[in-house]
């Protein structure tokens, strides 16, 4: 049974924990599965136990409990340097004391290759990455984009299967980590090697990744493709965290044909598509609706929508897209995005007017 | 515009020339600066430059001669040492006459005791005949040479004249001679006897038991360091005090616990016997030798290596070990080719401090270390307290402070002072 | 008429005289000594009351084991801030010989005896420097472990060189004065002929080569405190420092450790007052002698530390112990009973060979 479900599965955490002290869990009951050339994100809060996750596949921390393997072999009791896992580190570690060349060859030479067969591998590494010119260089001469590269270059110079990278465009202004974003992708990708990925940054995610793993509190909160992340949270937490989101607390007074009937604390009914498990009649939820998906213009609505009054009280123009807070149910922040259409209305603040969506638009969540 | 299409120099607005207002501009500011550093300049050259200068005249100044006997030793010029024959009276009453003045102001003994560093007996010819000399009447009791010698035998020895000869010039290079077991003789610089040559013995030995402390702090304050820099600040703090804790003792006292700690009736042989390790006949020496000046001075020695080790190691992040790991080192492997490299500074900066404190100890050395543990500078001391023989002992500090300058530039040219980091 | 006029100026000079000097007189002033037991016993003989006589403040200073080398510096400065200074003769003579001590004459300068012996007379022979006024005869001499020499004390100076009868560790002062003497004594030299056998090259080697057969088990001491320590302490047998030394660690410390008073070397120790002093401080340093080295107070010093007062008249005088209540007499060096075979310090000599045979003992030591 462990057998056939490892043979599909690169890498695989099952039931995995961790304690530091001995008193709490910072990663709680960790099941996953990875299939050879994913590229995988572990996106999450800071302390939600995802770079946790990542230095215990890498080897740099014991599992408290439960078995992490590597292409079907368990490797807990492997140390570090065997596991043969290429990292890129948060500020690219690369060893100052050593040129370019010598950061690359050094994994080279632990592995006792010959000098010939090290250059020609620290050549094609350099240039796969555009750095084919700077091997005689030191890091500190280096822009922090070009050692990014360089770390890059270092962690895939020995052909490892699997990659791990903790944070690694953190430091980089908006720009070059856009372009780096694609680069990564795009590399691991023509290079068909299987990608674990650590951030922060839900557009780096959801950009980047075939499946994006959502921490909190230990645990994955949801394991899906970007766009189902996006599109269909499973819970409030993943709503939240993944873009931006508008909220509204209220109670579910029916399940009907499939939609949960929720009236909100100031009495407003709306409709909505009844998605985490603890829906059901009677029961407090929380809703959730991106922001794109709100509609004010009543052609647009369907009959016999549920709607909301809602009090505009900022327009802000953006370009592309107007954005406007509303006053609704007593949410102050209620956004919505509209784009900039030659037929879009314009709001004014102080004006009201009735907001509505489509059910499957909103999510009654867990409260 | 028409500045610029000016042939001539650019003007600043008030006309005068770009270049010179410039100057004067920056002139102000330099101004400033050595305004703000001067009281360090200041007191630098007071207590550093100043004394350091003068230590250096002194291992080479000889006036003392020429001024107290300034007749005599014009008089002496032509006189041939290697002729076998002593000067004439002419040189006897010109030393009369020198000496009657140098009685009266009292100078004579001083050149005494400065002539017995070069040879023995000095100090008390010119005491005896200064006594005698005093109460001569420089016309009606020459001819003076049959009367020197009455007073003492030894003015017929060829030996002091050349002795005061040699040593008749303002300058001498006789101090540097002598701090490197050498002498003036007749055919100039020579070897001295075998029974007095010491100093090269103690430079060697200086610089071997310095390369040993600071090798031994080098070992023991290595793994500390480590520890400290890999622990969490509060705990590393606390640790630090312990470190810390041997600055906050007197050097006296610290010296005197090891020597409790090390003699052979102390508390080491005690446990050593007390074990059955060691007979109790034969307990161990190890104090009053090398070993426990080496094994005092590297324990005094110990923080100034620790500490700079320390600040560099704590900027060593331990991703550098993490990722070298990830690369497929050893532990092993990641220490020796990641991490020991860049705490290089560390190593480098404490052993410049330890090494350069070392080479001038001598508080420790003279308590701890019986005959075979004494450095130079408890001869220089000794020539500075004890035997007055300062030009000596001005000596010995020069080519001291050069062996440490010549260490140094040659640590720059093989590790590269750049290579030395405090933190 | 002329003559009255004479008598007048000259009464009124004789009267006014003593008022107008203790007027030009400091009435503070700084005395260097050695500090420990024996600045205590200057300080209760002569400071207090002096003191209490005159009201002069005296500052101590407890320099006088670098006396020499700080007057020298001092005085190359142009500043000599001490008055009067407590030294031993040969750095008396020392400092004599390079014009840094003022001389004496002890005719006018020093209290005559109270049988009206002049005070040249009475300090005799012990005045051996134009610029030393004499204070105690000190001795350097041995102290034994009783315990460690088994049935039979040693009883000569030779028993130090005499490793098979009493085996064990000797201390030994770290340079050649007194040490070659006794090298040369236990030799065979006779006492009369020491100092011409050590002029000479020869004589130097036959020393150095006596000292050779010892020198394994020497520890060699450079501070007084040295010795006493050392044979509390069980580290060495038998041991050379200074009487006084040695009446403390059997008296007032009750050690088993008894005196050897064979071939002891009488040394002395007295004041100088520094040369180049102003009018007033010059006129209160004098006045200060004049009353510290009378014979009462020589022998009232006697009572605080044995070293023994370098007047004769005092000698008669000197009492019991201040804190002990045991008789001083038996433990001066100059007892007759300790004093049966003594030598006295040759100034002279050494003051000549000092630097020839220091360099020739370091080299020995060093080899």
């Amino acid at each position: 049974m462990a057998d056939s479900a490892s043979n599909d599965a690169f890498v695989e955490f099952e039931r995995v924990q961790k304690s530091y002290d001995g008193e709490t869990l910072v990663v709680k009951d960790l099941n996953l599965k990875m299939p050879k050339g994913e590229f995988l994100t572990m996106l999450g809060p800071s302390g939600s136990g995802k770079t946790t996750c990542l230095m215990m596949l890498a080897g740099f921390e014991t599992a408290t409990h439960g078995d992490i393997r590597l292409d079907g072999v368990s490797i807990n009791n492997i140390p570090p340097h065997k596991r043969g896992i290429g990292m890129v580190f948060q500020n690219y570690a690369l060893f100052p004391h050593m040129t370019i060349a010598e950061n690359l060859s050094f994994p080279l030479e632990v592995r006792k290759m010959g000098k010939s067969e090290r250059e020609a591998k620290i050549k094609r590494a350099l240039d796969m990455v555009e750095m084919g010119d700077f091997g005689g260089r030191r890091p500190s001469q280096l822009s922090g984009g070009q050692q990014q590269r360089v770390a890059l270059a270092r962690a895939l110079v020995f052909e490892p299967e699997l990659v791990l990278m903790d944070e690694p465009l953190g430091a980089l202004d908006k720009q070059l980590r856009e372009k780096m974003q694609f680069e990564i992708t795009h590399l691991a990708h023509s290079l068909g090697i299987t990608t674990v990925y650590v951030t922060h940054d839900q557009t780096e995610a959801l950009t980047m990744s075939d499946r994006v793993a959502v921490f909190d509190d230990g645990r994955i909160q949801q394991l899906a493709p970007p766009d189902q992340l996006y599109e269909a949270p499973i819970n409030s937490f993943v709503a939240q965290f993944i873009g931006e989101n508008n909220t509204l607390e209220g109670t579910v007074k029916e399940i009907k044909n499939g939609l949960a009937l929720v009236q909100l604390d100031d009495g407003g009914l709306i409709d909505c598509s009844p998605v985490h498990e603890s829906v059901k009649a009677g029961a407090r939820t929380r809703v959730s609706i991106r922001p794109e998906r709100v509609e004010y213009n009543k052609d647009r609505l369907q009959e016999g929508a549920h709607t909301l009054k809602a009090e505009v009280l900022e327009f802000i123009y953006m370009g592309d897209i107007f954005r406007t807070r509303l006053r609704v149910a007593g949410n102050d922040e209620f956004i919505i995005k509209t784009r900039n259409a030659p037929d879009q209305v314009r709001l004014k603040p102080g004006e009201t007017i009735e907001i509505g969506w489509l059910p499957e638009d909103c999510r009654a969540l867990d409260a | 515009m028409s500045d610029t299409t000016d042939t001539g120099p650019v003007l600043a607005a008030d006309g005068t020339p770009l270049k010179r207002s410039l100057a004067r501009a920056l002139r102000r500011q330099k101004l400033r600066a050595l305004m703000l550093i001067a009281p360090l300049l200041l007191f630098v050259l007071l207590t550093f430059i100043l004394p350091i200068v003068d230590m250096l005249f002194r291992s080479v100044e000889n006036q003392i001669v020429s001024e107290t006997l300034p007749k005599t030793v014009v008089e002496l010029r032509d006189w041939d040492a290697s002729s076998g024959e002593l000067p004439g009276e002419a040189v006897f009453a010109a030393l009369a006459a020198d000496m009657k003045v140098a009685v009266e102001e009292k100078t004579h003994t001083r050149l005494g005791s400065r002539l017995n560093y070069e040879k023995t007996g000095m100090s008390s010819l010119f005491r005896k005949s200064g006594r005698k000399v005093k109460r001569w009447d420089l016309v009606e009791d020459a001819p003076f040479k049959e009367k020197f010698i009455d007073i003492d035998k030894d003015w017929g020895d060829i030996e002091v004249w050349r002795t005061i000869q040699t040593y008749s010039p303002k300058l001498t290079n006789g101090y540097f001679l002598n701090s490197v077991d050498m002498q003036k003789g007749v055919d100039g610089a020579e070897a001295r006897p075998e029974n007095q040559q010491i100093y090269i013995t103690l430079f060697g030995r200086t610089l071997f038991m310095s390369l040993m402390i600071t090798g031994s702090c080098i070992l023991l304050a290595y793994p500390v360091a480590w520890i400290l820099a890999n622990l969490p600040s509060r705990t590393a703090n606390m640790l630090m005090i312990l470190v810390l804790l041997p600055f906050w003792t007197s050097l006296l006292v610290r010296t005197s616990a090891w020597k409790v700690m090390l003699q052979q009736q102390g508390v080491i042989n005690d446990v050593l016997v007390w074990l059955g390790l060691v007979a109790d006949d034969s307990r161990l020496v190890m104090i009053n030798n090398q070993f426990g000046t080496i094994v005092a001075m590297t324990h005094i020695l110990l923080p100034f290596m620790i500490l700079p080790m320390y600040s560099v190691m704590q900027t060593i992040a331990p991703t550098y070990l993490r990722a070298a790991k990830s690369l497929g080192a050893t532990n092993w492997t990641a220490f020796w080719r990641v991490y020991f490299p860049q705490s290089v500074p560390g190593i480098g900066a404490g052993s410049i401090l330890v090494f350069i404190l070392a080479i001038g100890y001598y508080i420790t050395p003279e308590i701890v270390g019986g005959t075979k543990g004494v450095f130079i500078s408890n001869r220089i001391a000794y020539h500075i307290s004890s035997s007055l023989n300062w030009g000596l002992a001005a000596a010995l500090g020069t080519i001291l402070l050069a062996v440490v300058l010549i260490l140094y530039w040659a640590y720059d040219k093989i590790v590269g002072i750049d290579n030395v980091k405090l933190g | 008429m002329k003559f009255t006029k004479l008598t007048a100026l000259a009464l009124s000079t004789a009267i006014c005289a003593p008022a107008a000097f203790a007027a030009d007189m400091a009435d503070e002033m700084t005395i260097v000594s050695w500090g420990g037991a024996y600045s205590h016993s200057q300080q209760m003989a002569y400071h207090e009351p002096y003191m209490a006589k005159t009201g002069v403040k005296i500052i101590n200073d407890e320099s006088s084991n670098e006396a020499v080398a700080k007057l020298r510096a001092m005085n190359e400065a142009g500043n000599v801030t001490w008055d009067v200074v407590d030294v031993v003769a040969a750095d008396a003579m020392r400092l004599c010989d390079e014009g840094l001590a003022m001389e004496i004459d002890p005719d006018t300068m020093l209290a005559p005896a109270p049988d009206g012996t002049s005070a040249a007379d009475d300090f005799g022979e012990l005045l051996v420097s134009e610029c030393f006024i004499p204070q105690i005869v000190y001795s350097t001499t041995f102290g034994y472990r009783t315990d460690l020499v088994g049935d039979t004390p040693p009883t000569s100076v030779c028993d130090v060189f005499d490793l098979e009868g009493y085996p064990g560790k000797r201390a030994l002062e770290k340079r050649p004065i007194n040490n070659m003497e006794w090298a040369l004594l236990c030799d065979g030299v006779p006492k009369a002929e020491v100092y011409d056998v050590l002029e000479t090259p020869e004589g130097q080697e036959r020393a150095l080569a006596k000292l050779d057969t010892i020198k394994d088990s020497v520890i060699w001491w450079s501070a007084g405190a040295d010795t006493p320590q050392l044979l509390a302490d069980g580290e060495v047998v038998m041991g050379s420092t200074y009487n006084g030394r040695l009446f403390s660690v059997i008296e007032e410390q009750d050690q088993p450790v008894a005196m050897l008073w064979d071939a002891q070397v009488f040394d002395l120790d007295g004041w100088i007052i520094p040369a180049g002093l102003s009018e007033e401080r010059k006129a209160r340093a004098l006045d200060y002698i004049m009353f510290a080295t009378d014979t009462q107070r020589l022998a009232d010093q006697a009572k605080y530390i044995s070293y023994g007062p370098a007047r004769k008249s005092s000698a008669p005088l000197v009492g019991k112990h201040e804190e002990l209540g045991i008789e001083m007499a038996p433990h001066m060096p100059t007892d007759p009973e300790n004093a049966k075979n003594t030598f006295l310090y040759n100034y002279e000599f050494w003051a000549d060979y000092r630097d020839d045979i220091d360099a020739k003992f370091q080299a020995w030591l060093a080899k």
